[in-house]
Parts: structure tokens; sequence; C-alpha cells
């Protein structure tokens, strides 16, 4: 009986170890929803009580009813048939598992029939499903266009379309790309427009829709006709009625029980969520920030599971007279992946809360404004916490999405030729991890959009903040590398800076996002050191491994690697 | 609408039995073993809220046992039950199938108002199948053991198909009826995350006197009227409040006695290989003639 939640001893680390205490009181107004609701929590504890059961019960039927089915997901998969998708008897299965569980509505209001889950628990539920089947978060996480409409939309909107996500009875997507705007969204061309009466209709192509299926659709279109720029983008929210025709399902590498859809959209009536004008430069980047996010658990629940079943098989594979756990080239690759692992659940659970923090402050802002009570020094905390987000998710995105198909790919080596066989979970793990640094945006359009906090040291206060603390003995050692990290980093960053190349710099934003990124997860995992003497080995392994990465980096910029770009029509003639 | 009430047991789990847990007389030490909720009761529960779900009515679950066994029954409401009552006393341990289904014939009579009363076809510590059965007896109501599937509902009446061997049988009853269930019957639904947090704190009178107990500042009293107006308490039926002849409970009421426990392994002969021939075949024949398998 595998619960994915409890038998995870670095996830109850981590579950233990958050301080959610003022993020929990803002979104339980005090604590006030328990008079209305049998099932809101009184107080601190009492809410913490009940995110662990929930979890619980979720890792319960993740490990004993989810991940049993999933290889008959991916075999069967989403099929298509006059214009109509089935999901995999599986999915259907797991839906409605989820539905009874009350958890297709875990983040949104209770009015609504929801939970109102932090942003971290919310995590931490996508994590556990996505490591028994990485294609249900695909479906189970976008609830979260839900919170879309809670955050922009009218009462109304909100009245019509989340309770139905709240039972499960609908779900949702996000319609943005189109066949020529994928990762420039700004080239968006499905039109939006209105009639006399005011009413708006869509009509165009999407493309790339993952559950383009749903019953509930927000749609990036076009309302400003002459516009060709962002600026131009608003957001719609509409149902799936007979205007919207799905054409076409993709035939896919990996989470084949997710559907994927071209939509047609024939003058489908639509809602304005918000203000005109505000799709893609507010409300969209708003969701990706979330979206970044959930892609990232997704890929860490699925590296967990290609840990698991390295593992195991290491365990139990024997050559040359003794089990191949104990050649140390293997154990140095389970080493590597449980590391990877933990430094990662770390700085994923680090920026969950950020962005919790983030969009409790907003709430609190909006709910003051209304109020008529001033709100400077909320905005002003605001700004910061959105600075740093902006730096946090999509390094949090890059980093673990490409860590999964580093740990899937060593978990499918230490299977050897078995593990290229479909009679093992191991393959179809690998072919899953490699959507997740492609959607919700490139690892590339990670770094692009993580190089500006990195180029501009916005978490330098915080980083002097740590160098300036006195670690315990053992630690000073590890604590002297991040100095040295961060000074290599100092010293790339002006060459970059000084050289003023913006082909050089966007290059070497890689080199510079990753040097960024170990002194901060560097100093999570002391922190965690100081709470579990265990956790000084990870912090260790990360660190020094982080150190002779960053020199390479560093030399990597001052020896010009990259400044052959200038020749790249010779090279690739 | 019809109601149903839920006869439900907490068993250790025997499926990790080892050598520690066994007891030199051959019985086993329940306290090393972790108590889980005995699966078909589980089946049975959800075939119960599944008549709630299509005809209306309450669901009302009882347990027999001690103090926590209270664990189950938060369970049972997590997964959708309006009540669950717990039946414990000191007089009532050491029951045999006898004696337990007294004791729940008498609980069930004084919850009353029902249509029909499941069970899970048995236990895995016991695996007698008995107390479904007796109780039944006991309430003087039909029975259907086995059930697979509930086939339709009328005011009245029910069809319930049941298996046999080689098949199945669709009988039809009046109601009130007693239905034993198979644990392949029906998937229990999973825990709904709303009543998980809502009831997570219901507590039986036993666990409320323990509170009490701890704490001087608490009475035992006050705790019944606080949890039961939060519809967080577990109703708890002693022997007392069941009015019943207390010789005919627990072990005085038991005439089962365990003579002795062996361990047996089943084996059967060594296999025989028969040549794929006519003489093969003739020999196979002449073989189980000889066995009087065949003729």
């Amino acid at each position: 009986m595998p619960n994915f939640f409890s038998d995870n001893p670095d996830l109850q680390f981590h579950f233990n170890n958050a301080d959610m205490r003022e993020i929990v009181s803002l979104i339980e107004d005090d604590y006030a929803q328990a008079k209305e609701y049998n099932y809101a929590p009184v107080n601190y504890d009492d809410a913490l009580e009940n995110y662990r059961k929930v979890l619980e019960v979720t890792g319960d039927i993740a490990g004993n009813s989810i991940a049993p089915r999933a290889a008959g997901v991916d075999h069967d998969g989403a099929s298509f048939a006059n214009g109509h998708v089935t999901y995999a008897d599986g999915t259907q299965k797991n839906i409605h598992e989820l539905s009874q569980t009350d958890i297709m509505g875990l983040i949104l209001p209770r009015k609504y029939g929801g939970l109102n889950f932090p942003f971290v628990y919310y995590m931490m539920s996508v994590e556990v499903l996505a490591r028994a089947d990485a294609s249900l978060m695909n479906i189970y996480g976008l609830q979260d266009i839900g919170d879309t409409l809670r955050k922009f939309g009218t009462e109304d909107q909100c009245a019509e379309f989340l309770p139905r996500i709240c039972t499960g009875q609908h779900t949702g997507a996000m319609v943005l790309t189109e066949p020529d705007a994928g990762s420039d969204l700004q080239a968006v061309k499905t039109h939006a427009y209105q009639n006399e009466a005011g009413q708006w209709f869509l009509r165009g192509m999407k493309r790339f829709i993952t559950n383009g299926n749903a019953q509930v659709l927000l749609v990036l279109a076009r309302s400003e006709a002459g516009t060709r720029d962002g600026r131009g983008l608003s957001l719609f929210v509409c149902g799936a009625d007979e205007t919207v025709v799905v054409r076409r399902i993709e035939n896919k590498l990996g989470i084949h029980g997710s559907p994927t859809c071209e939509l047609q959209f024939n003058d489908t009536p639509a809602q304005l969520v918000g203000t005109r004008r505000y799709g893609l430069i507010k409300y969209v980047l708003d969701l990706m920030f979330r979206a970044r996010m959930g892609v990232s658990a997704q890929a860490l629940g699925i590296s967990q599971a290609a840990y698991e079943e390295a593992l195991k098989y290491a365990r139990e594979r024997r050559q040359f007279g003794k089990t191949i756990y104990e050649i140390p080239m293997v154990s140095n690759m389970l080493i590597d992946m449980r590391v990877t692992l933990e430094s990662n659940r770390s700085l994923l659970y680090s920026v969950a809360k950020l962005v919790d923090e983030k969009e409790r402050m907003e709430d609190l802002i909006e709910k003051l404004k209304a109020a008529g009570k001033p709100s400077a020094e909320e905005s002003a905390r605001l700004k910061q916490l959105v600075k740093i987000a902006n730096l946090l998710t999509p390094i949090t995105k890059y980093t673990l999405s490409e860590s999964a198909n580093k740990i899937t790919y060593d978990a499918l080596q230490i299977h050897g030729g078995t593990g290229y066989m479909k009679e093992f979970h191991v393959e179809q793990l690998a072919r899953d991890a490699r959507i997740t640094n492609i959607y919700e945006g490139t690892s590339q359009l990670q770094i692009v959009a993580a190089s500006g906090g990195t180029l501009n040291d916005v978490l330098s206060g915080y980083f002097d903040e740590c160098e300036a603390r006195v670690y315990k003995g053992g630690f000073t050692k590890l604590a002297d590398h991040l100095k040295e990290i961060r000074r290599l980093f100092v010293q790339s960053l002006k060459y970059v800076v000084e050289k003023k190349d913006v082909g050089f710099q966007e290059v070497a934003s890689e080199d510079l996002v990753q040097m960024y990124s170990f002194v901060y997860i560097g100093y999570l995992l002391l922190a965690e050191a100081e709470i579990e003497p265990r956790k000084i080995f990870i912090a260790n392994r990360y660190i020094v491994t982080s150190l002779a990465n960053a020199r390479k980096n560093a030399e990597a910029i001052r020896s010009e690697l990259f400044g052959d770009l200038l020749h790249a029509d010779r090279i690739l003639q | 609408m019809h109601n149903s009430i839920v006869l439900v047991k907490q068993v250790p789990d025997t499926s990790n039995i080892s050598g520690k847990v066994m007891k030199d007389d051959g019985t086993v030490n329940r306290s090393k073993l972790a108590a889980i909720f005995n699966f078909e009761d589980k089946v049975a529960l959800e075939f119960a809220l599944q008549i709630k779900d299509t005809c209306g009515g309450k669901v009302t679950v009882v347990t027999m046992g001690p103090p926590r066994a209270s664990d189950i029954l938060r369970e049972c409401l997590y997964m959708g039950a309006d009540e669950a009552y717990l039946i414990t006393d000191r007089k009532f341990a050491g029951a045999d199938t006898l004696a337990t289904s007294y004791v729940l014939s008498e609980a069930i009579k004084k919850i009353g108002n029902y249509s029909f009363v499941f069970a899970g076809r048995q236990a895995i510590d016991g695996d007698t199948a008995q107390v479904g059965p007796q109780t039944a007896e006991k309430l003087g109501i039909p029975q259907i053991t086995y059930a697979e599937e509930i086939v339709d509902v009328t005011d009245n009446t029910v069809r319930v198909k049941k298996k046999i061997d080689g098949g199945y049988e669709i009988l039809e009853s009046r109601l009130p009826l007693m239905i034993t269930v198979l644990k392949d019957a029906a998937q229990p639904r999973p825990f709904s995350a709303k009543r998980v947090m809502a009831y997570k704190g219901a507590k039986s009178l036993l666990e409320l006197e323990k509170m009490a107990e701890g704490n001087s500042l608490l009475y035992s009293d006050k705790l019944v009227y606080e949890y039961r107006s939060r519809s967080l308490f577990i109703p708890t039926l002693t022997a007392e409040d069941l009015e019943i002849d207390f010789a005919r409970c627990g072990v005085k009421g038991s005439p089962t006695k365990v003579y002795a426990i062996e361990s047996v392994v089943l084996s059967g002969n060594d296999p025989e290989r028969v040549e794929n021939s006519k003489a093969g075949m003739n020999s196979l024949i002449d073989k189980l003639l000889e066995d009087r398998i065949l003729g």
C-alpha cells in the first residue's frame, strides 16, 4: 500500500519545516471561514492538520490507484474520433477518483466548492500525482485557470465556471498557442470581435492546446484590430459549445494520457476577462508564474518516480556476484540523482512559498483598497516579491525540468538494456519527462526570463545576509565555497556586462543564471542541514558539484567560449 | 428513501504475519500487528453509499470493538457515512460469532429504521463468514450472502446478484434485508477531502473521557455536549445502553473454544508427464478410472 506522500521522507521534511503561519492566516481571513464551513480550519495547527491529511489521501490514491493505471494510460492514450476526444479508460477513472476526493478545486475558494489551499500544498499535490502519472497533472493542474478567473474575472464568471471545476464535472484549458505563435505569443491572431449588443465572439485557430477538449476555455485573442503586438491581446473565457471544433489531437512522444488538441473557434460567444489589452501583458504572465511552477512540480514527480525505479532495480539486479547497487559507479549515479532530487525540492518549495506570499499580498492589497485603507507598505513589499519571483520561477522551471531529463536518462541507464524495453516503467518516465523543458516556455526562454534578475543581481542583499551569518564548524567550508561561487558569478557578470555584446550576453546568461541558482540553492541546503543532520550530505555534494560547475562556467565566459558565434554561418555551412 | 446499517470491523493486518506475532498457543498477538479496516466491510459501506446516492436515505455504520476501533469509524465518515456507532464494553471482549452477532443485532434493533444491513462477507482475522448471517437470523430478516451487485431496488424489494460456484444467480427479496458482499463487488470510494477535514476530530465517548482524564479543566459530559453540537461525536453504546443479557456476551456467551491450531502445508504429489500419443492417452484414462475420477 504505497502512499506517495507519506513514503517520501524528503517531502515530509519540507511539509514539516515550511513556516506558513502568515500565509495561512491571510488566506483564511484569520480563520473566519471556520464559522461558515465545517471543513475550514480554526487555527494554524488545524490548518496544517488539514493539509497533511488531504495530502495523505492524495498520496494514497496516487500510490494505490493512479500509479497502477499509468502503463495502461500510456498504452491507450487519449483518442479522437468524429470530432470527439476520449480520455484513456485509466484517465477517466483517475479523474473520477480525484473528483470523489474533492481536490479538483484544491486552490479555489470555498464558496465555489473549493478547498482554499495555499499554493505550496497544491504544488505538493502536483508532485505526488505526477509521480503516479505525469499526464494526469495536465488535467488536474488546469484548475489553475479557475484561479485566474478568481483573480481577474467577475463574480458572475466565477459563479458560472468555478463550481463545476471544483466538482470535477468540468476541466479547463489555457488556449494560447497558435501555429505561428508558440514561444512568441505576441503574434497571436485569433480574432475577438463584438456585435452591436457588445457580445464578444472568437474566430481563429489554436494549436498544441493541452486538454483542449475541456469544457472551460481561457482564450488569448486579438481584440484590438490593427494591432500586432501583445498590447492588442485580451483574455476571454468561454464554454466549449458546438462552435468550438476539435480538429485533431497530436500523436506525441510522451504524456499520452493528456490530449493535445488543435482547436477551431467559429464565432464562439465568449466573455472578456478583466480589462481589454491586458490579456498577455498581465493575465497570461500571471498565469505563467503558476504554470511554470506546476510543470516544475510535475518534473519533480517524474524524477522521483524514475529514481525509485532505478534504486529498486539496482538493489535487485545481480551481476558479477553482487547487486549493481554495490558497484560504485552505479551508487554514485544514484547519489547524484538523490542529491538533485532533494536540492530541487528545496528550490521548488522555497519558490512556491514565495509565489504564495506574492499572491496573498495581492489579495491583501485588493482588500485594503476596497476598504479604503492605505496599502503603500504592502505594495512596496509586493513589488519586491514580484521582482524575486520573476527571477526564481523561471530558474525553478529551468532547473527542475532539465534535471527531470537527466534523472530519467540516468535511471534508464541503470536499468541497462532492460530499461529500453516497454516492459519496464522507466522508458515511459524518460518520454514523459521530455516535454517538461519544452512546454510552458522552453528552457531557453526560462533563461531569458531569469536573465534580467540575474544581470541586475536582485538577490545581492539576500546573499549578503547569508554570507554574514556564522555557520557551525562543519559548514564553514561549504559556506566558503558558496562565497567563492558568488565571487565567480560577480566576476563573470562584470565581464559579460562590460563586453556589451548582446549575442554573447544572451548565450552567456545560461552560465550566469546557473551560477546564480547554485548560490541560492546552496544556502537553502545549508539552512536545512542545520535542522536535519543528514542533509549535510546533500548540501556537501550539491555545493562541491556546483563549485566545480561554476568554475567551468566562469572559465567559459572568461575565455569567450561563445566568441565564435560571429562565425556561425561558416561553422554551420 | 432507504436507510442502511453497515457492519464494519477493525482487523489485524494479516498480510504481514511473521513468527513474532504468533503466540505459543497458535493464536495471533493482535497488539503486534497494525490494525486496518477489513476490506470487504469497506466494500459493504460502498454498497450502502451507492444506495444512498440513488435512493436517498441515511448510512449508519456500526462496529463492535475496542476503543481504538474509532479509527475505522472516522474513515467511514470520510467516505460518506452519516453516523458511526462504536459498540464497546469489556463485557463484550473475547466474543465468538454467536456472542458478536447477538450484540450487533441488539445494537441494530436499538438504532432501528433500516431497509438494508450490509456487511463484508467475512473478516480477514477469523474468516468465519458467520457474523452477517447470524445477525440476520437474530433480527429475523432474510439474508443474501456473497453479493456481487445490487441489480435494482424498489420501495419494498431488492434484486441482488449473488455469486455461486461457476456462475451467479439473481435473487429477489423483500426489505429489510441483510446482504454480505464480496471484495471485488465494488471499489470503495476514496476519502472526501472535505469530509476528512470536517470529521478528522470526531471522537467516541471513550476518547473524550480519556481527554477529560488527562486535563482537570475538561469534563467528559461537557465535551460530549460540545462534540455532539459540532456533529463530531461518535455515539458509543455499552452493555448497559443496550439492556441485554450479559450471559450471552463476550467470553461467557461464546461456546466456541479453540481446541488446537496447527500449521498445515498443503502439498500435491509430483506431477506425472503423459506422452501426447494414443498409448499415453490410454494410460491416462486407465489411471483416471483407477482413481475413480472417471467412470
